[in-house]
């Protein structure tokens, strides 16, 4: 059946029914398409479990970083709407009780991650509040009416019961929507619910439980809607318990520019922050990334493309997830070795039974011929022969792997407590960056590295004791003892410094007598004894105790780095366990089609690699594709084209491209086709929103671009 | 090439200027003495770093510090790397260039370029086509600067469009004569020099805008040897002015030639289709070579499919192809719907309808199209083993860019058992989505250059530009008027040459109903307006005739049909008759 058609355009096509049971299992599309299938089952269920794990760490940690938001925030609910059910006479009370409660949701600029939150906040609301949750979006609210429209409905389906629907459905249809009606379903609602034996819902002993209204974006509500509304529910309080929260992208500010005083004394605000999404983004990459709880990692650029495409396009932890879950299928998809990306005993498992192929792969591995290489002659020659020798290597580097990385994580943990509190953060403010610094290289040759030390052999004796204590704590949180000779060293440190107190008092006592002698000189001599000092200071004599065990934290941080945040690259087999094809991620998460037109069209022989298209930059040859000629030549004008003067111009190329061979067609017909030719480009050039038609000239069209050349 | 050397420029610069700072400081502190000790390994540390990236000196925080080069030159690599199917060599920074701007020498460079490729051609073109390409050997033969410049001045009036790619073809001959070679700064530059004083002398204020396209030449190769901060600032401001002066509201001078003069202009669907089937395709290996490095794509397409990503192909060329061979390929045994987004009469609810109606079996009606699409999405929802595909070929197209339509499609790709994979060609396509739908789609983005011509998705008549949309308004005015009165007939030729006559009138609204009447009269062709107006129905019924209301609250009638197809209308009613 043909897919075009001149009277529609919608073509539906579907399998007989027979046919379409046999549902190809996604593996195969996985391993097909390969001409070797290297464990690529294996390779896709690794895929999978890693891919869920990673999902449920990421659902779990999203919810415990809502969790204290969420509770204060229904904390706020049960007790703003308490003064309702007491039905005090207390004054007060009743002046509270013409404001409406609001919560102000602080949720910073991001639209797509707070989709999420909503949901979750509206179910623990559910759960917990009350049972009428009603979400509202700006878009759906051009003015009152379907305001209230849609509050109305929405409200109808948060009940429950559903015999009663069918019904609800007609009052619905029939009722003209209004505050009233409103308050009238509401009484009748709770009333009925009173009577009935109340199976579940035990959390809520309201008689009548609040009506909760979220405004998801509340910034772009139109402000008379929502003024409406605010006035008119204030009127209606006390029958209809209403509870408003305030989703907002910018600050709480931004309340009274949009309500005037008049009614936003109807309100009764409290405002609730939540997590910046920066946080987040530490959050999900030290529990994602830098943790030995996943062997998959990230190569520097990978890691580098995922953060910037969250710092600069989105601030959106759903597509640095979506991100990490492309470069895992990437990386699993591409790399038949990815099979040992897993669990450390199951990879030694699945050692055993690498195929010959498999085996063949490792020794091709970049890291592992380097390793090779730094072996002995007799061991090289086994590496490289013998399967079972490499077999059982390869299990040893690999546990080596392993413990690199226990290493790695706690050491750089720890270079980050001494450099995140650093004067003008020379290694970056956040783990990630310093995370990067030590993926790309050798972090001690870099000059930020040296810099940070020299600040690092700056710092006051509480503030180094602090950082050591956190080291301290930070190496003993993990499980395993790898760097446990470390964490004594640094014990001992401490308690060094600890001692050092009395003598501290000594030296100090000495210094303050020379001051005490300098006070009487002349400028003079005051410069002099400066310059003495200076030369003293610089020669290094006279360094304090305090100085001297400085340098030898200082010094001991840094043969730790030194020793244990080699780069990746150094570690044989890395390439198992790490995502390096930044290129593929950028074009697939990041892409510039725009980019690619303009080199389609501005150097066709970057795609078609015949020589005969090959040029220096900015120009073009002239047997290049029709609507690449099209194109330049349209560049050379301004806001208007003449259709004929182009169309001159392009067959004046088009026919210098053509030599004379075409002795068999007539010019007449030559021209007729390189006509059509021309107004295939044009049109293709129209379509591609290069050129529009104008009325403003006869056979005239517009350009629509600007530069780009 | 040239980037890089700027960048190298900038780097120099900054360091010169800190360094000053430096020292300046240095020599304070030596001087203070005091606070020695504390300040000086902090400025050690400071003079490495401002060397290294300035950024960390201004931004006092310097925490996140947007390390927008970093980024840049991250992603640059990147795209080097991917030799097989990266976006382009061109790196972002030379199209959508804001730090250095190189517009100027690009231009001068391309200006160049054309002047020596089309030169050759134009020999041809003389055979060929005398009468049409006269002026292009004219200007080309010009050698000496002062005999330039007077073909200039005559020629300047009519076709300036043209002379404009022309002038930059005759500055080329001039800097280095007869040979084609490249022109080396160091050896023209004086020539230009001269050149440009001469032109500036003699005609400096007719040709403003001639000389500064000339400038642009002109100075590149200058610029390029003495480089500073002066002359940076000069460049973006040409630009700036460049734009300006096209985008002024002055008139836009182009030649006035039409193709109604030229008589090839009218080419139907079906002439231009056998025309361009005699064009043998070039390139067809490469094209060949390119086709196959998707299709082996078409396996990881699936799988992404059913992992909850949908697929986005973009790239110069028609994408149906694939995307047919992809659906013949892999979709042969599961549902799946073909849209053509291309098509000018496709909407979201012919969509809705196909999935509720075709797919999924349904009879009723729905009362708009949200109720539609959440039957739709609660139907999916309850089956997961319901799996539909939705191919859409030009998804940026006229009738599915708006928001609307995009929110919904949006919304249906959300869904986990729809699989979408779609195609876009226009330029600013991507803009159609913002952050919501954007997430909704969870696009992978692949790029599939095709070059192949878009052939079904230009096929259809209002796609076209006006020089093809003759034939059908032709065909239908004269089978709606073969089916017409004679009176009926006269009158409408009574519209369509008073339209003619007006044709150069700016001003000319339509032909008010009172002159109307009054020439019909006199025409004998009616006797009261009641009857004219009977007749007018009819016309008004076919869309033939449109009227407006003037200012003046008189009715005037036009045709809404361009005047070249009125003219052989009219034409052809001579004939017959």
């Amino acid at each position: 059946m043909a897919t075009s058609s001149v009277s529609k355009g919608c073509f539906v096509f579907k399998p007989n029914f027979k046919k379409r049971k046999i549902s190809v299992p996604i593996e195969e599309y996985f391993n097909e398409g390969k001409n070797e299938s290297e464990d690529s089952k294996l390779r896709f269920e690794t895929y999978q479990v890693i891919w869920q794990q990673m999902k449920s760490e990421t659902e779990k940690m999203q919810e415990e970083l809502n969790k204290n938001l969420f509770d204060s925030l229904i904390k706020f609910l049960q007790k703003s709407h308490s003064g309702f059910q007491k039905n005090s006479r207390d004054w007060g009370c009743q002046i509270k009780l013409r404001e409406i409660p609001t919560a102000a949701l602080i949720l910073g600029v991001n639209v797509t991650d707070h989709e999420f939150t909503f949901r979750s906040l509206t179910e623990a609301i559910q759960n917990n509040v009350t049972p009428y949750v009603v979400k509202l979006q700006a878009r759906d609210c051009p003015d009152i009416k379907h305001f209230l429209q849609k509050l109305f409905s929405q409200l109808m389906d948060c009940h429950v019961d559903v015999e009663s629907k069918e019904e609800e459905k007609d009052i619905q249809k029939k009722t003209h929507c209004s505050m009233d009606s409103l308050s009238s379903w509401y009484m009748n609602v709770t009333q009925t619910d009173q009577g009935k034996p109340r199976k579940k819902r035990t959390s809520s002993q309201w008689q009548s439980p609040p009506v909760v209204l979220i405004l998801k974006d509340m910034e772009s509500f139109t402000t008379k809607v929502l003024q409406d509304f605010i006035i008119i529910s204030s009127q209606h309080l006390h029958e209809f318990p209403l509870i408003l929260i305030f989703g907002i992208a910018t600050s709480p500010v931004i309340i009274h520019r949009l309500l005037p005083h008049a009614v936003s004394s109807l309100l009764c605000i409290e405002i609730f922050q939540s997590l910046s999404c920066k946080e987040h983004l530490t959050t999900v990459i030290d529990k994602l990334l830098l943790t030995t709880q996943f062997p998959f990692n990230l190569s520097e650029k990978v890691l580098q493309i995922l953060t910037s495409i969250f710092l600069y396009y989105d601030f959106s932890i759903q597509n640095f997830i979506k991100g990490l879950q492309l470069s895992l299928l990437e990386h699993f998809y591409s790399q038949p070795l990815s099979v040992l990306c897993c669990n450390l005993p199951e990879a030694k498992r699945r050692i055993n039974f690498l195929s010959d192929n498999q085996c063949e792969n490792i020794r091709r591995l970049p890291s592992f011929r380097r390793y090779v290489e730094k072996q002995a002659t007799e061991k090289q020659v086994a590496l490289l022969t013998n399967e079972r020798f490499l077999k059982e290597e390869t299990q040893s580097l690999l546990e080596s792997l392993h413990v690199y990385h226990t290493n790695y994580f706690l050491v750089l943990r720890c270079l980050h407590q001494f450099t995140s509190s650093l004067p003008k953060y020379p290694l970056g403010r956040q783990i990630r960056e310093l995370y990067c610094t030590c993926l790309e290289k050798n972090i001690w040759d870099s000059e930020e590295y040296a810099s940070a030390l020299q600040l690092l052999r700056m710092l006051a004796k509480d503030e180094l004791m602090t950082i050591l204590q956190k080291c301290f704590s930070v190496l003993n949180s993990s499980s395993e003892k790898q760097l446990g000779s470390t964490a004594k060293r640094i014990e001992e440190l401490l308690a060094q410094l600890q001692s050092l107190d009395a003598e501290v008092k000594e030296e100090e006592d000495a210094s303050g007598s020379q001051s005490k002698g300098l006070q009487k000189t002349d400028l003079y001599h005051l410069q002099k004894s400066l310059l003495e000092m200076k030369e003293l200071r610089r020669t290094g004599k006279k360094q304090t105790k305090f100085e001297v065990l400085r340098e030898k934290v200082v010094n001991f941080i840094d043969s730790l780095v030194r020793e244990y945040l080699l780069p990746p690259e150094t570690q044989p087999l890395y390439e198992a366990v790490y995502f390096t094809a930044a290129h593929t991620l950028h074009e697939h998460l990041n892409a510039a089609p725009r980019l690619a037109l303009h080199t389609a069209l501005n150097n066709p022989y970057y795609y078609l690699k015949n020589e005969v298209l090959k040029s220096e930059e900015g120009c073009i040859p002239n047997v290049a594709p029709d609507i690449c000629i099209a194109y330049k030549l349209h560049l050379e004008c301004s806001r208007l084209i003449n259709l004929v003067d182009w169309s001159e111009a392009f067959a004046t190329v088009v026919t210098a491209a053509e030599k004379t061979d075409a002795n068999s067609v007539t010019s007449e017909e030559r021209n007729d086709i390189i006509h059509a030719r021309f107004i295939r480009a044009v049109s293709e050039l129209e379509l591609l929103g290069f050129v529009k038609p104008t009325k403003r000239k006869t056979d005239h069209v517009a350009r629509l671009t600007w530069g780009g050349c | 090439m040239m980037n890089k050397l700027e960048l190298n420029e900038d780097k120099v610069l900054e360091v010169r200027f800190v360094g000053d700072d430096d020292v300046l400081n240095h020599i304070l502190d030596r001087e203070g003495g005091a606070k020695f000790k504390k300040e000086r390994p902090q400025l050690l540390v400071n003079t490495k770093k401002i060397i290294k990236k300035p950024e960390y000196d201004l931004k006092e925080d310097g925490i996140e510090v947007l390390k927008d080069k970093n980024y840049v030159e991250v992603l640059g690599r990147d795209v080097q790397e991917s030799l097989k199917n990266g976006s382009a060599t061109v790196g972002g920074n030379k199209v959508y260039s804001f730090q250095n701007r190189k517009h100027p020498e690009k231009m001068a460079k391309l200006a160049s370029e054309l002047a020596k490729t089309p030169r050759k051609n134009v020999s041809y073109s003389l055979k060929n086509d005398p009468e049409i390409m006269t002026d292009i050997p004219q200007c080309s033969k010009g050698h000496s600067p002062s005999d330039e410049v007077q073909l200039k001045n005559n020629d300047k009036s009519e076709f300036i469009s043209t002379t404009r790619v022309l002038r930059k073809r005759l500055i080329a001959p001039r800097n280095h004569s007869d040979s084609e070679s490249e022109y080396s700064a160091s050896n023209s530059e004086d020539d230009e020099e001269v050149a440009q004083e001469f032109e500036e002398d003699t005609n400096k204020a007719i040709l403003s805008p001639k000389t500064q396209a000339q400038n642009r030449v002109v100075s590149a190769p200058v610029y390029k040897a003495t480089p500073s901060k002066k002359m940076k600032r000069d460049k973006t401001s040409d630009l700036v002015e460049e734009y300006f002066e096209a985008h002024s509201s002055s008139k836009v001078l182009t030649s006035d030639r039409t193709l109604q003069k030229l008589k090839k202009a009218k080419l139907d669907q079906q002439t231009l289709r056998n025309l361009l089937s005699k064009v043998s395709p070039s390139f067809s290996a490469e094209l060949k070579q390119l086709n196959q490095q998707y299709e082996q794509l078409f396996h990881k397409w699936m799988l992404q499919l059913h992992l909850g990503f949908n697929i986005v192909l973009y790239g110069l060329g028609s994408k149906r192809d694939l995307l047919e061979r992809f659906r013949a390929t892999m979709l042969q045994d599961s549902i799946h719907i073909v849209i053509n987004g291309f098509f000018p009469g496709i909407s979201v609810k012919s969509i809705l309808n196909s999935i509720t109606e075709e797919v999924l079996d349904h009879m009723g009606t729905f009362r708009n199209i949200l109720d539609q699409l959440d039957w739709i999405i609660n139907k999916f929802k309850e089956d997961s083993s319901l799996e539909l595909f939705l191919l859409i070929h030009n998804l940026d197209s006229q009738m599915l860019r708006g928001d609307k339509s995009q929110q919904i499609i949006a919304q249906l790709s959300s869904l986990r058992n729809i699989y979408l994979i779609a195609s876009i060609d226009h330029l600013n396509a991507p803009l159609m989505w913002d952050h919501v739908k954007q997430s909704l789609y969870n696009w992978l983005w692949y790029e599939t250059t095709t070059y192949s011509p878009y052939t079904e998705e230009t096929s259809y008549e209002n796609s076209l530009l006006v020089k093809q949309s003759g034939s059908l308004p032709l065909s239908s005015l004269t089978h709606v008027s073969r089916s017409l009165t004679p009176n009926a007939r006269g009158i409408f030729r009574l519209l369509i040459k008073y339209q003619l006559d007006n044709q150069d009138n700016p001003s000319y609204l339509g032909l008010s109903f009172q002159d109307f009447y009054q020439q019909c009269r006199e025409a004998f062709l009616v006797n009261s307006d009641l009857t004219l107006r009977a007749q007018l129905t009819e016309f008004r019924d076919h869309k033939l005739i449109r009227t407006k209301k003037g200012t003046d609250g008189v009715e005037y009638l036009f045709i809404p049909i361009d005047n070249g197809t009125l003219s052989e209308f009219l034409e052809k009613e001579e004939e017959e008759s």
